[in-house]
């Protein structure tokens, strides 16, 4: 499976991204400029993590009307796997492909550390490699992770099984409505998670519980 | 040319966490029955036009795309 990785001024979380993508598929994903309009032939588009443009207005803001979100969106259209980590999730909510906003952690304080995750729907594209329930370990590190949205969009998240991740365990770093860490649109192609799973994929991170959602997205056989 | 101000401000029901620790510092510096601090943004802009009505249209435009989340903020504009 080929896949691609997104890169606008301010990200920084574009080489970690490159590496797990390379390590696991066994092929470098091809990278993207924000201002290319057209997106070579791929099967996952990552839109990885970092501060673009410094974080001014709002975390992901200016990055969301960049022109590369076009092309993104018109391939999440045709249904390209597209998936934000982070910054890009951020991006993702500001352009208007997943609901909901990421505003300030509650605690106004910078995270970064490791929580638990609850795979909440392991029946999407990203998630086969687990069971839902399942509880994983993950890094975070961000200063809006706060996800919010109002209760009626909050009520057609959890009928349409959209929520994908939890904070397990009381572990919710930015108190996020819900303990939401990761969603996914309606059709199931396109998620965004606050975690930063391409830092826990092999022995030396200390783990691999991340691996299972390119493993998934890159339909490889998760190894061990 | 037309002058404007843009103000931003959280929907109510939106928690505002850098409001809470504002007023919490207000009441530390001794400022008693300070409630509901919600912290907000305003941007001054101008745009060459003298149509008021053009002006405000594009504004809003402008909020609707950019300057505002309306999915957690609202916004007002006001023209000198």
């Amino acid at each position: 499976m080929k896949s691609a990785v997104v890169q606008l001024p301010g990200l920084n979380r574009d080489r970690d991204m490159i590496a797990a993508l390379t390590r696991i598929s066994g092929q470098a994903p091809v990278t993207v400029w924000q201002t290319e309009t057209d997106i070579p032939d791929v099967d996952l588009i990552v839109i990885p993590g970092g501060f673009s443009y410094g974080d001014y207005l709002r975390c992901g803001a200016i990055a969301a009307r960049m022109p590369v979100m076009d092309a993104i969106r018109r391939k999440a259209e045709a249904g390209v796997k597209v998936l934000g980590v982070c910054n890009g999730f951020q991006i993702l909510v500001e352009a208007g492909m997943l609901p909901g906003a990421l505003m300030r952690n509650v605690s106004l304080k910078f995270v970064c550390k490791e929580i638990k995750l609850e795979v909440v729907n392991a029946d999407t594209d990203f998630t086969r490699a687990y069971e839902t329930g399942q509880i994983i370990r993950c890094p975070v590190a961000h200063h809006d992770g706060n996800y919010f949205v109002e209760s009626e969009t909050l009520k057609s998240l959890e009928d349409n099984n959209q929520i994908v991740f939890r904070y397990a365990d009381g572990t919710n770093p930015n108190g996020s409505l819900s303990d939401i860490a990761g969603v996914v649109n309606r059709r199931g192609n396109v998620l965004g998670m606050m975690p930063h799973p391409e830092n826990l994929i092999e022995a030396a991170h200390g783990g691999n519980d991340g691996r299972g959602i390119f493993a998934s997205a890159l339909e490889v056989v998760a190894a061990a | 040319m037309i002058k404007a101000r843009v103000t931003v401000t959280l929907k109510n029901g939106v928690l505002d966490p850098q409001g809470k620790a504002i007023e919490g510092a207000l009441g530390s510096l001794g400022f008693e029955g300070v409630n509901q601090v919600r912290q907000g943004k305003v941007f001054d802009l101008e745009v060459e036009t003298l149509d008021r009505a053009k002006a405000e249209e594009e504004i809003k435009a402008m909020c609707e795309k950019l300057l505002a989340n309306t999915v957690i903020e609202n916004y007002s504009i006001s023209l000198s």
